[in-house]
Parts: C-alpha cells; structure tokens; sequence
C-alpha cells in the first residue's frame, strides 16, 4: 500500500524504497517498494508488529542507513545521494534523534549532553549556553543541568535526549521506541513534550513504537506488516 | 563542550583501570629508562676516553706484557709526543666486594691525562713518596678516604700485601669521567718484582701515548706497531677508545641481552595499552554510533581514541620520565662501584619520552579504525 500527502506541504517523500538484509546466503527483504510522503509538521507513528521493518524505515530517512533502491527526498535533499561525510553534515543540521535507551554520554552532564551537537555549529560558547538553558528549561529539567545520566530517572534522561534532539533546530525529529523504557507517568511526560514540539513549534516529528497508546499522541498513524505498509490512520488532533 | 574534556573524563571513566595502566607504563618507561643508563654506563669509558692518545700493547693479547726498553723507542716514532706506562695490578682490598681499577703508572702519567685534576702540592707529594698512591674522588667518596690514610692491598696478580699511603686525591674536569680508581708508582711495583720475582720486572702492561695531531692518529699507530714487527712482542696500538670499546665488546652478548629486554618491556606494555584501548572502545560502540548520528565524523571518534590513548601515555610516561634520574641515582648507590658514571643521559630521557608516545598512538590506531568505520545502526545495537 503506497500513501502520497496531498495539500499541506512535504517535507519528507520516499518513493518505492527498499531494503533487505544478507545473512549468510540468504537474503532477508526488510522492506518493500515503499512510498508515502510526509507533511511539514506532522507527527507520525510508525507501528507494526516486530520484524515489520519500522526502525529499518526510521533509520533510512534519519540517513543512518541506506536503501537498495528508491528516491528518499527530505526537505528537497535526496540524501540517498549524498557521500558519508555529506550525509553526516547533512544530519548534524537537519535531524534530531531520540533513541530508546537514550543514548546519552555518560560523562557528560545534561548541560554537556544537550550542547554536545551544537559542537557542530558556529555558534559562540555564549550563544551554546543560551540555547542549551533553553532547551533544557522547555523540558523542565533547568535544576537538573549539572547533573550526570546516572543521577537521572529515566524519564529525565529522555527529556534530557529530547532537548538534545532539537537544540539544533532540525526539520525532522525521529524517535525509536522513545517510551520504551519508561514507566507510565514518565511516557506520558515525553509525549507531551513530543506532541508540543509538533504543534507549538512546528516539528515534524517520526516515531516508532509499539504502545498504541502511545501512537495515539500522534497525528496519524501508519503501520506496517511485513515490510510494506498496510494502513494510515489519521487521528483527531489532539490538544 | 569540547574534544578535550570529552578526552580526559574518557580516560577518567575507569579509574582503576586508567590507574593500573598508567602504573604500567610508569613501570615500563622506568625499566626502559634504567635499563638504557645501564647500557650507556657500559659504554662510559669508552665514550669518555680521548682519540688524541694510544694505547700500544701486546699484540698476542694483553696478559702479555711488553719490555720497558720499548718505551725509548716509541717515543722515537714521528708524531708520538709523550709515552706513558701502565700496568694492571688487580689487587684486593679487605675484600673482593671491594673492587676497584688499580694501576701502576710513571710518573708522566697524568700529564697524559689533563681531565684529572690534581693540586700540585698532592702531586709533588705522590712523586717523593715511593709508596705514594693516588685516588680518585668517586673511590675516595665511596671508602671515605683521606690523604694521609695508609691504603694496604692484597695482589692477586702480583701476590703479597703491598702498602700504600694517600698522597693525592685527583678530580675530573668533567662527570663523564670515571674517577673511581687508583694509581700507584710503577717503580715501586717494578723494584718490588726485581726483589721478588726477577723474571717479571722490566714489563709494561700498556704504553699509553699521547700524538701531535689527533688526525694521524692511524698513521702512528701503524708507525709504532711497524718498529716492532717481527720482534718477540710485537704491538696492537689502537686509539684510547678502540681500545676501551674492546672491553666492552667482551660484554656484548650481555649487553644486547639488556637492551633486548628493554625493547620487550615496552612492547609488552604496548599490548596492555592496545588492549586497555580496545575494551575502552568496544565498551563505547553505541556512544561512537551515537556522535555518528548527531553528525559528528570518523575524524573526531579518532581524535577522541587517540586523545585519550596519548593522555594515559603521557601520564604514565611523564611518572615514569620523572622518577628515571632519582631511581637511577638509588640505583647507582646500591650498585656500589659497579657503575662509576651512571647518569642518565638526554637521549634516554628523549628515547622514554618516544617510546611512551608510540606506544598511545599505536595503542590507539586499531580501536580508532574500528570505531570509524563502525556503521551506525550497528553501532547502536551494540550493548556496551
């Protein structure tokens, strides 16, 4: 099944990507002639069972990883195109990640943390603390800066990897299981603040998951079986 | 946020780790350190003796000696200035432990030998006295000696108790050389054997000669050694430091062997760095495959790899360069006169601080290539 946006303005298009992995001599199709596009702004989820290649197609239009075949345009950019170091550039400034187990540097502090990627900026050490308070502040974790992950709950160290995420101010925001590891309270806590970052500030924002509660935070919902995409639905939007 | 502090909280995130590892390399730049001095202080002599003198000796070997009748004749040869003798006497005193270089010299000797400096008055003193003896300041420190003290030794190759009385004690110009020995007077030894043992006097160990030009060095000695050709004691005359450096060659076995086990302690600690800097990043696969994702390169996860391979280098080399001088000096005092001049040299010191910078970068070359060629949805699977 192939969905293609009308009306509102696209930031995201992949049309007929594929991927498959090797194993030995076997050849495993992940996905399959994939296409759909994705608006400016919106939030998606991704849900499908395990297996059904929804990180796989996180990771293709993050540009961790790359398609057999297709066009994947993000905000104008083929980046199936673009070489390793492009590609990495091209990352640094236009997509935030949050990961499912937060991935933050264990050394460093959530200040350290949520400026690590505007190392990649031009932007002044004075400039880099006023957007890393900022971030931090949005989050509510502006009593939390000096500390490290260890001295953090779970649900702080995602907010902490959610302002990392947007500090640079992507177009795109992807997000791998990001209530995963959380408990309730805390999931809901990250929600919120994804669901805000779509509609206040105007992030587009890609999540796996497979909490359908969870999906439901979102604007539409896609699902995938088996490497192609099976339906998507579109929610009320939520305030 | 900056490479640096990443690099030095890396380095710090294990610190017992961080800790042995540094203990390591501190122990294995020392052992360099030491074991290179030790090579050096083998070679003192040699590197501290003069090109501008000879040494003519038997050219069977030197248990031969030569006839004192040689010595007119010598000094007859085109370019010789002035000839000095020199035996060996190898006695003992008190007890073996005790050993130190003794000589019976002529009088000229130390005229050859402007590096030791000797008060006049102590000169003169040494020239009246037949049993006079002159030590060195590195001798005299170690036994405490004074002018004036009675000096008694045991000879070995010259047997009997033969006494001496301090009459001098000489310094060098410089602490390269050795000053840990004594001179006697060699007509002293030589009437003593008329007495004794006939057949043995008239006999030099050694002439030492000292040459017009440096540079004809070679052509004298080959001047010298032809006035004898064919005689009953032909000559070896070679310059001071061949003839030194023929010592040491003795010891050359012994000698690789130290400089080999010198070379395996750094490369021993190289594979406990490599592997210190392998878990280190294999522990941090999905922190690579993260900074990969934010945008950062395969140049800055190997700055970060080698930054903090070259900090525990630095810090364990930079213990280890420390306490080479006040390890060496331990060394040398608990070493007694085995090691007159046992001063670590600048080329050690810059060798230890090669070595420890090798062995980070190398350390650091394996883990480094890894992590930037660690493919980033990989990486981040990985369990750290």
């Amino acid at each position: 099944m192939n969905e293609r946006q009308t009306g509102s303005e696209t930031l995201v298009s992949l049309w007929r990507i594929s991927k498959s992995y090797h194993r030995g001599d076997q050849v495993i199709q992940v996905l399959s002639d994939i296409s759909f596009d994705i608006a400016r702004g919106e939030f998606l989820a991704l849900m499908g069972p395990s297996g059904s290649g929804k990180s796989t197609l996180l990771n293709l239009i993050a540009g961790i990883d790359r398609p057999d075949a297709g066009k994947l345009l993000v905000a104008d950019t083929d980046i199936v195109q673009l070489g390793e170091a492009a590609l990495a550039d091209w990352r640094a400034g236009h997509v935030g990640f949050i990961f499912q187990f937060y991935n933050l540097m264990p050394v460093l502090t959530a200040y350290e943390n949520v400026e690590l990627p505007l190392a990649l900026t031009t932007l002044a050490r004075r400039e880099r603390r006023e957007h890393a308070e900022a971030a931090l502040e949005l989050v509510g974790l502006a009593d939390r800066m000096t500390h490290y992950p260890s001295e953090l709950s779970g649900g702080q160290q995602q907010r902490v990897a959610i302002a990392r995420a947007f500090i640079t101010d992507p177009v795109l925001i992807v997000a791998d299981e990001p209530t995963g590891d959380l408990d309730r309270h805390s999931a809901s806590e990250v929600l919120e603040l994804l669901r805000r970052l779509a509609t206040d500030v105007g992030k587009t924002i890609i999540m796996v998951t497979h909490d359908r509660k969870a999906a439901e935070s979102a604007h539409a919902i896609m699902h995938l079986e088996k490497g192609e995409l099976s339906a998507r639905e579109h929610l009320q939007a939520q305030t | 946020m900056n490479a640096l502090k990443l690099i030095l909280r890396n380095a710090l995130r294990h610190r017992l780790r961080t800790g042995l590892t540094v203990a390591g390399l501190l122990v294995a730049v020392l052992a360099y350190g030491l074991l290179q001095t030790v090579v050096d202080a083998w070679y003192a002599g040699a590197a501290a003796s003069s090109n501008a003198r000879l040494v003519t000796r038997n050219s069977i070997s030197l248990v031969f000696s030569l006839p004192v009748s040689y010595e007119n004749r010598i000094r007859g040869v085109d370019g010789v200035s002035a000839v000095a003798r020199s035996n060996w006497f190898g006695g003992i005193y008190q007890e073996p432990k005790n050993f130190f270089p003794q000589f019976a010299v002529s009088d000229n000797y130390l005229t050859l030998y402007p590096e030791f400096i000797l008060p006049d008055a102590q000169r003169a003193a040494f020239l009246r006295d037949r049993k006079g003896a002159l030590i060195g300041r590195q001798l005299a420190d170690r036994f405490g000696f004074k002018v004036g003290d009675a000096l008694p030794l045991r000879g070995t190759i010259y047997p009997g108790t033969w006494e001496f009385i301090v009459r001098g004690i000489f310094d060098a110009a410089d602490e390269t050389k050795v000053t840990n020995l004594m001179m006697f007077r060699w007509d002293y030894l030589n009437e003593t054997l008329r007495k004794s043992a006939p057949v043995r006097a008239n006999q030099v160990g050694v002439y030492v000669l000292s040459v017009d030009n440096p540079d004809h060095a070679a052509a004298v000695s080959l001047a010298v050694d032809a006035v004898f050709k064919n005689s009953l004691a032909e000559t070896l005359t070679e310059t001071e430091q061949a003839f030194q450096l023929s010592f040491v060659a003795m010891s050359n076995q012994i000698i690789a062997a130290i400089r080999i086990v010198s070379y395996v302690v750094i490369l021993i600690i190289m594979a406990v760095m490599a592997n210190t800097m392998a878990m280190s990043a294999r522990e941090r696969t999905a922190e690579y495959a993260t900074l990969k994702a934010l945008g950062f390169g395969p140049g800055f996860l190997a700055t970060l790899i080698f930054g903090e391979s070259l900090a525990i280098c630095t810090l364990g080399g930079g213990f280890g360069l420390a306490l080479t001088s006040p390890a060496a000096a331990a060394f040398k005092s608990l070493a007694g006169g085995i090691f007159p001049i046992f001063a670590v040299s600048a080329e050690t010191l810059a060798a230890q601080a090669a070595c420890a910078l090798a062995v980070g970068i190398l350390a650091a070359i394996v883990p480094a290539v890894r992590a930037a060629r660690v493919r980033v949805v990989d990486g981040l699977r990985a369990v750290g």
